[in-house]
């Protein structure tokens, strides 16, 4: 099952929440995840609950590895 | 150096902010119900002390949210209100906050996941958000302070000792600390944790009373900012009184016949503050409600005050004991009895006679410029401190 930028904002949002001053539903696929609010933990939550859902098997660096939705989701998506 | 408070914080089961509180707790009205945060309905102890009206997204931004145990949360809303009532804050400013165990609600629904499904399951954000330093960390990140850290863990004496740490820091040249304590542990695991500490009652919380058996546990606390008095007064803030005095002692070994260690904390404090004794306006009790410990208490005050020689009173009759954020509500409410000349009832207790004190049963209208708050930990801790409504250099 692929990984869709939508899906992915979904489980940043319900594991991270989201920075008040972020419009995550804007143009986001190449913005920097410290951009967006999210720091290296929120990264490791998020790619926790990729694997979880989506059997995927990211391993944590992936996490501190891609640096915006594109990069991770190319991760997700090769993995 | 007078450390002075300038800003406080409250989060109680008898009101959700200062002054909510205060107007509850003068007129005497009880925070304290049956348990709703879990179904406690097979332990022994139902009853407790929460927060009302608490949601914390109405305060919260939502990436605090999933990182964060009940208790932290109103732990960051005490400290907003404690620097936005200080009307200032400084990226020097440090924290030291007091805690008990951390955030048990987080822990055990983690450790649940761990054990029912895998550690796939568990949050990145277990990595903290049960730590007992945790409102120490999240409140310095939230408001992006740079100065120093810590926290104390001495059960509801910590509350006193974590003010103490946050003067050191001002003595060693520290601009402003955030200080206090807000706890809670209002779920299955915190409460059997409780339980098993043989000191929750199964009833009524009533210190000095002969019907005292134990008291009702509660989460909130208070938050406060503490500042260098002379830098309060250069910036013209308005400052509720300082922290004039401290001590903490030890009790000696069970069973070895010797006296306990409270009176000579309250002794200890009052040098501190280079008071006399004539000069206290009001004790704060700690009032644990077992007989044996309320005597010990009684005691210490009536050997330091003579018999019914300054008024007591325990407002946290009305919240129950908030384990490490207990004290730091009592140092509030003893700096808003000042601010207002009032001393703030003991409720439900009928004094028991042989404690010979003067227990404050109504609010009683009087003028307080000097208060002692006392609390103890489980397992010997004893700790006093002096506040004073004037915040000249004493």
């Amino acid at each position: 099952m692929e990984l869709t930028l939508d899906s992915l904002k979904r489980i940043l949002r319900d594991g991270a929440g989201a920075d008040e001053a972020v419009d995550l539903d804007g143009d986001i696929l190449d913005t920097e995840f410290d951009e967006l609010g999210y720091d290296s933990l929120a990264l490791l939550e998020t790619v926790a609950r990729i694997t979880r859902e989506y059997r995927i098997p990211l391993d944590d660096d992936a996490a501190t590895s891609a640096k915006t939705p594109r990069e991770l989701l190319a991760l997700a998506n090769a993995a | 150096m007078t450390a002075v408070f300038t800003g406080l914080g409250v989060v109680a089961p008898n009101g959700l902010g200062t002054e909510e509180y205060w107007k509850a707790t003068c007129a005497g009205e009880d925070g304290i119900g049956p348990v709703e945060r879990f179904d406690a309905s097979g332990y022994p102890a139902r009853t407790a002390g929460e927060v009302p009206g608490f949601d914390a997204a109405d305060h919260l931004p939502s990436r605090l949210l999933p990182q964060t145990d009940h208790m932290t949360r109103l732990a960051l809303v005490a400290a907003d209100w404690a620097i936005a009532d200080a009307g200032a804050d400084s990226p020097e400013m440090g924290v030291v906050t007091a805690a008990s165990g951390g955030g048990f609600e987080f822990g055990q629904r983690e450790l649940q996941n761990l054990w029912s499904k895998g550690g796939e399951y568990v949050s990145a954000y277990q990595s903290f958000a049960w730590f007992y330093a945790v409102n120490t960390g999240q409140i310095s990140i939230r408001n992006g302070l740079k100065g120093p850290g810590g926290v104390i863990v001495a059960d509801q004496a910590g509350g006193l000792d974590a003010m103490a740490q946050a003067r050191r820091q001002l003595r060693k040249g520290g601009r402003m600390m955030l200080t206090g304590g807000v706890d809670g542990a209002i779920c299955p695991w915190g409460w059997v944790a409780q339980q098993a500490g043989g000191r929750l009652s199964t009833g009524e919380y009533l210190p000095f009373d002969t019907r005292a058996a134990g008291h009702v546990s509660a989460e909130g606390g208070a938050m406060l900012v503490m500042e260098d008095a002379a830098a309060a007064r250069a910036r013209g803030a308005h400052g509720y009184g300082s922290l004039a005095g401290y001590a903490a002692t030890f009790d000696p070994k069970p069973g070895l016949g010797r006296e306990p260690g409270l009176r000579r904390a309250i002794e200890n404090a009052l040098a501190d503050a280079r008071i006399e004794a004539s000069t206290v306006d009001v004790v704060f009790a700690d009032a644990a409600a077992l007989p044996e410990l309320d005597a010990v208490e009684a005691d210490a005050i009536n050997a330091v005050f003579g018999p019914g020689g300054v008024p007591v009173t325990a407002p946290k009759t009305m919240t129950g004991r908030l384990n490490a954020g207990g004290a730091s509500l009592d140092v509030a409410a003893a700096l808003l009895a000042m601010r207002d000349g009032v001393i703030p009832p003991t409720t439900n207790t009928e004094p028991a006679p042989r404690y010979r004190l003067d227990l404050v049963t109504t609010a009683r209208e009087t003028p307080v410029r000097t208060a002692l708050v006392l609390a103890r930990g489980h397992g010997g801790f004893n700790s006093a401190a002096v506040v004073r409504l004037d915040w000249e250099e004493h």
